[in-house]
């Protein structure tokens, strides 16, 4: 039994001026082969005008443990959003 | 279904009372239609019995290639040459989102080539069907792909994202498979007599078994009750069977040709297709390895695999080497 390739993370940009969007992962040795990987794997009807790979072991995520530090903050911070504001209703376009 | 036996590691499923606090926190997110993803806390039973079900679905994605690859060389126009080409390519890209999503579990890939080479893995008992003819290519795109489409929609919403998210994609491409299998059919029908009797001949041969993928009836299918709660499978495989019967009869009469099966009949109380007894001694023999093909597929993996050896292993040592020379500069 071999040991595994390394594992790539595989984002897409579509046509439409999207950002990248993480579609799955391949395996591959090396970046050139990790890109004709995602290119066969996840872009067999033009979904993408782009693609990137990343190596798997390279990317940082929060961890769901700190989600109440990181996310916290910003939930009590209603007058970050627009209906937090009163205009009078005879004001057009705003 | 194409993972017809999952093991989820419990009889009906665990209660309120013997869960954890976490475990129950865990269930109160999947009733809520919270997705669970690869780093939140999950019971070990959940991630056991996913890995499972998911590398299972894949493994039937990729042994589903070799009833069709069989026929690749001898399609009878270069039309149909690149149909089936294009959807036995899309097969392999089924398997490879779908071990994707079993590797961010903590599964290996390498893993579960082994266990699938080994013996040890299950694959949908379909696949151990021989392509005797070339109508057998209509009838896998119509019924086969019928009736993984007909599982696979109501996993676009199972609790496990990357699990569903894999499902969307295979969604979107597996209608193209279905629809070209009819179409293949709707033309032999109306060929020579000769051909419209090979059509009705792979009906005959591919109907049971298709019926056969949606897994073992409802009281034989001890690990159910446990997957529905946590929302990896949506649907029993009797319900699903029958959603099947139901949409494929009409299209078999549509093409003129006749299911295989004396006692059906439509159902006017229950508005559904009444259907003879399934065979479940020869869906239980090919699950057990004893089916026409398993051995055939099994053997073709390994040699794919083990001739494929050299190519890994240059491809790999090429890498190594490469980066030692940047390494060095
Ligand atoms: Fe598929
Ligand atoms: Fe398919």
């Amino acid at each position: 039994m071999s040991k595994d390739w390394p594992l790539w993370e595989v984002f897409i940009r579509s046509k439409h001026g999207l950002s990248h969007k993480h579609v799955g992962s391949i395996h591959a040795t090396d970046a050139e082969m990790a890109m004709n990987n995602a290119r066969d794997v996840y872009t067999r009807r033009n979904e993408g005008a782009s693609i990137w790979v990343v190596p798997s072991a390279q990317i940082v995520s929060s961890a769901p443990g700190d989600k109440e530090m990181l996310f916290d903050p910003s939930n009590d911070k209603v007058y970050r959003h627009p209906t937090f504001y009163e205009v009078p209703s005879d004001v057009e376009n705003m | 279904m194409y993972s017809q036996f999952v093991d989820t590691g419990a009889q009906g499923k665990s209660t309120g009372q013997d869960a954890s606090e976490q475990e129950r926190a865990f269930q109160a997110r999947i009733d809520e239609g919270i997705s669970i993803e690869p780093k939140d806390w999950m019971p070990e039973k959940y991630r056991k019995t996913l890995v499972r079900q998911i590398s299972q679905h894949a493994h039937s994605e990729i042994v589903g290639m070799l009833p069709e690859g069989n026929w690749i060389t001898r399609a009878p126009s270069l039309r149909r040459k690149l149909i089936l080409l294009a959807k036995v390519q899309d097969e392999a890209g089924h398997g490879l989102y779908l071990y994707s999503a079993a590797e961010t579990l903590g599964a290996s890939r390498d893993e579960l080539l082994d266990a699938l080479h080994e013996g040890r893995a299950k694959y949908s008992s379909i696949f151990n069907y021989p392509t005797l003819t070339w109508a057998d290519i209509g009838a896998i795109g119509w019924l086969v792909d019928g009736a993984a489409i007909m599982n696979q929609v109501p996993l676009c919403r199972c609790s496990y994202g990357p699990y569903a998210r894999a499902m969307v994609r295979v969604c979107k491409e597996e209608s193209f498979h279905q629809r070209q299998g009819y179409e293949l059919l709707l033309e032999m029908v109306n060929g020579t007599d000769d051909q419209k009797a090979m059509a009705q001949d792979a009906l005959n041969r591919w109907w049971w078994p298709s019926l056969m993928m949606f897994g073992p009836a409802d009281g034989d299918s001890i690990h159910t009750q446990q997957s529905m709660a946590w929302k990896i499978k949506r649907h029993t495989n009797d319900e699903l069977r029958q959603r099947f019967i139901d949409q494929t009869v009409p299209q078999a009469h549509y093409l003129g040709l006749e299911i295989p099966d004396p006692d059906l009949r439509w159902n006017e109380e229950t508005g559904h297709y009444d259907i003879g007894e399934i065979n479940w001694d020869e869906f239980w023999n090919v699950v057990n390895g004893n089916g026409p093909c398993n051995r055939e597929r099994l053997a073709a993996r390994r040699k794919a695999y083990e001739d494929g050896a050299w190519v890994r292993e240059a491809a790999q040592a090429y890498a190594d080497k490469q980066q030692q020379r940047r390494a060095a500069a």
